[in-house]
């Protein structure tokens, strides 16, 4: 107990730095992966032969061990957050890109045919329809790939990202457990938190009528 | 208000689904399309707001081509309801109505008080605007979806197998409710089915199809009468026709044509054979050019036989009689309600041609209950 004591008194600041440091490289990162995963999910539903190819191709990207994307934008984006992000953002498409694709396709065609019979434009399907109505489905997405974010995160201490990734290797590196346990606690804490609070954001921003609809089935 | 001219749909692969078709549609009008599966009847109907488009032929609704509107426009001015009524699960019913003025930009407070002003029509309380759609029941839904077509107060409405996917009990007073709404509100309809009672119903002309193609277009009255040819009568089903029978067939086609007669210059002692040997009670007295005279009963032999040995001087003249157009509806009336045992039926002339009995009363009834086995000989 003193030890972890000491250890907080004399790392404390520097660790709240550090899980800033990991917080923000994660969301950074998951931010980025929605902004490109969603409308380019959307995109792939009206495209049904191109979806399968892109997705493809995007699984095949998710299967390189994390360590090799690291390493393969050092020569390109030099080392630091920025890479580190970007790295990250390329793990957290898939996920989303995924569940929009499958959230977007399984919408209901009599509800589509009805938005297009009462003359919705293409946008206003996507908007008002295609979009609220695939929202749960695409939220989970963004939570797996969220919290797996913060997992791989570790992995960026590698290229000069920082993040909570600094203590764990220098503890492996030194040989001092409290080090990795300092690193490993918080990001484990950190995702249970993140994973959390996107399940209450899922709850606010799925619609009303459906979250009835699920209840009363 | 809506017209067809030489409209034609080529799907890919060369498969026509509607050739070379003309129709014209009155503004009002409540138009029946229908069709075994894959006769071309959903195509034409979505040719109308253009979410399927023509390949030749052009549609003019309001003397105006539709390919030349916007389709996102000309579809926002043409209600629209669907079998699978495709009610908004996450937008209140409110919502749900109002949704083609939301598209049409109108404020908030306006599309409130319309959803509100429609929902009575369909003698809904205004508490539903806050619900859901899976709160409510299949009909109920199905209301909500005919509303959101009236919402924009659309003049035209086209109907994609409406009341099909709900319960015959259901479906049946929705049916009613829809044509007294129609009526009121003056809406011309286009409403596809395959369901010939529904379109018996609801229809004020109907509109069968087979191969893309108008096989007759006519009041259903008319069709039930004058089916043009074989394929509609099998679509209407020998069913309808033979229940239609009493309301559409003339007293020649049911009556018998060969009444017991006698001239007047018989004598009674044969007429009395006459009719023990037929073993009926009465006869009807004609002359040679068989003009009817009138009747003799076996009551009127009983009473007068000592006073007089000839038919014409007994012949009672005070006789109803039909004439052989008449529609058998007519007559059944007469005979059951006045109480006749029998109606002679005439031509023009007054010669007589036939009779109809009570007995031919229970030809009718008993086909209509037991089927058409009589109809395959007279139709």
């Amino acid at each position: 107990m003193d030890t972890i004591l000491q250890f907080f008194s004399m790392n404390g600041s520097e660790m709240l730095y550090k899980t800033w440091e990991h917080l923000y490289i994660s969301v950074i990162a998951a931010l980025l992966g929605i902004l490109i995963a969603v409308p380019l999910g959307v995109a792939l539903t009206r495209f049904p032969k191109g979806a399968g190819f892109v997705m493809g191709v995007l699984g095949v990207i998710q299967t390189f061990p994390s360590f090799a994307i690291l390493a393969f934008f050092i020569p390109l984006l030099g080392v630091g957050k920025t890479p580190a992000i970007i790295a990250l953002f390329f793990y957290s498409v898939l996920p989303i890109l995924r569940n929009t694709y499958t959230g977007v396709n399984g919408v209901q065609k009599s509800l589509l045919e009805a938005g297009r019979g009462m003359g919705m434009t293409g946008w206003e399907r996507i908007r008002y329809v295609e979009v609220p109505l695939a929202i749960p489905v695409i939220m989970a997405g963004i939570r797996l790939s969220t919290v797996y974010l913060i997992g791989w995160a570790t992995l960026a201490s590698f290229i000069g990202g920082g993040g909570l990734g600094d203590y764990i290797f220098s503890g492996l590196n030194l040989y001092q457990p409290e080090f990795i346990i300092a690193g490993a606690v918080p990001v484990t804490l950190l995702a249970l938190l993140t994973d959390l609070l996107l399940g209450k954001v899922e709850g606010w921003v799925t619609p009303k009528g459906m979250k009835k609809m699920r209840e009363a089935a | 208000m809506l017209k067809f001219d030489h409209v034609s749909k080529v799907y890919k692969g060369g498969k026509r689904a509607v050739q070379d078709l003309n129709l014209e549609i009155e503004k009002g009008e409540f138009i029946c399309f229908i069709g075994p599966s894959g006769c071309g009847k959903t195509t034409t109907m979505k040719m109308i707001n253009r979410l399927i488009e023509p390949t030749e032929g052009r549609i003019y609704i309001n003397g105006k081509n539709i390919m030349e509107s916007d389709p996102v426009q000309l579809r926002r001015e043409i209600g629209y309801v669907i079998q699978q009524i495709g009610l908004f699960p996450h937008m209140t019913i409110q919502e749900n109505i109002s949704l083609v003025l939301k598209l049409l930009k109108v404020p908030e407070a306006k599309r409130r008080a319309r959803a509100r002003e429609l929902l009575t029509l369909v003698d809904m309380t205004p508490d539903y605007l806050e619900k859901y759609p899976h709160e409510l029941s299949g009909g109920q839904q199905q209301r909500i979806g005919v509303l959101r077509a009236l919402a924009a107060d659309q003049p035209l409405i086209l109907m994609d197998e409406p009341f099909g996917a709900l319960d015959p009990i259901t479906r049946d007073s929705l049916q009613e409710e829809f044509k007294k709404l129609q009526r009121k509100l003056e809406k011309t309809i286009v409403f596809v089915t395959h369901d010939m009672d529904e379109a018996l119903k609801l229809a004020d002309r109907i509109v069968i199809m087979r191969d893309g193609q108008i096989v007759q277009c006519d009041t259903p009255d008319e069709i039930l009468r004058n089916p043009v040819n074989e394929f509609v009568e099998e679509f209407i089903g020998k069913d309808r026709l033979v229940q239609a029978r009493p309301n559409i067939q003339t007293v020649e086609q049911i009556m018998n044509p060969s009444p017991v007669t006698i001239t007047g210059d018989r004598t009674l002692s044969e007429a009395i054979q006459l009719m023990k040997q037929h073993r009926v009670d009465s006869l009807l007295v004609v002359d040679e050019l068989k003009n009817l005279q009138g009747f003799i009963d076996v009551e009127i032999i009983d009473q007068k036989r000592k006073k007089a040995s000839l038919v014409k001087d007994v012949v009672e003249t005070d006789i109803f009689t039909v004439e052989k157009q008449t529609l058998v509806r007519d007559t059944v009336r007469k005979i059951l309600k006045v109480g006749m045992k029998y109606v002679p039926v005439v031509d023009d002339k007054h010669r007589l041609v036939g009779i109809v009995t009570r007995a031919s009363l229970v030809d009718i009834v008993y086909d209509s209950i037991w089927g058409e086995d009589e109809w395959t000989k007279i139709g």
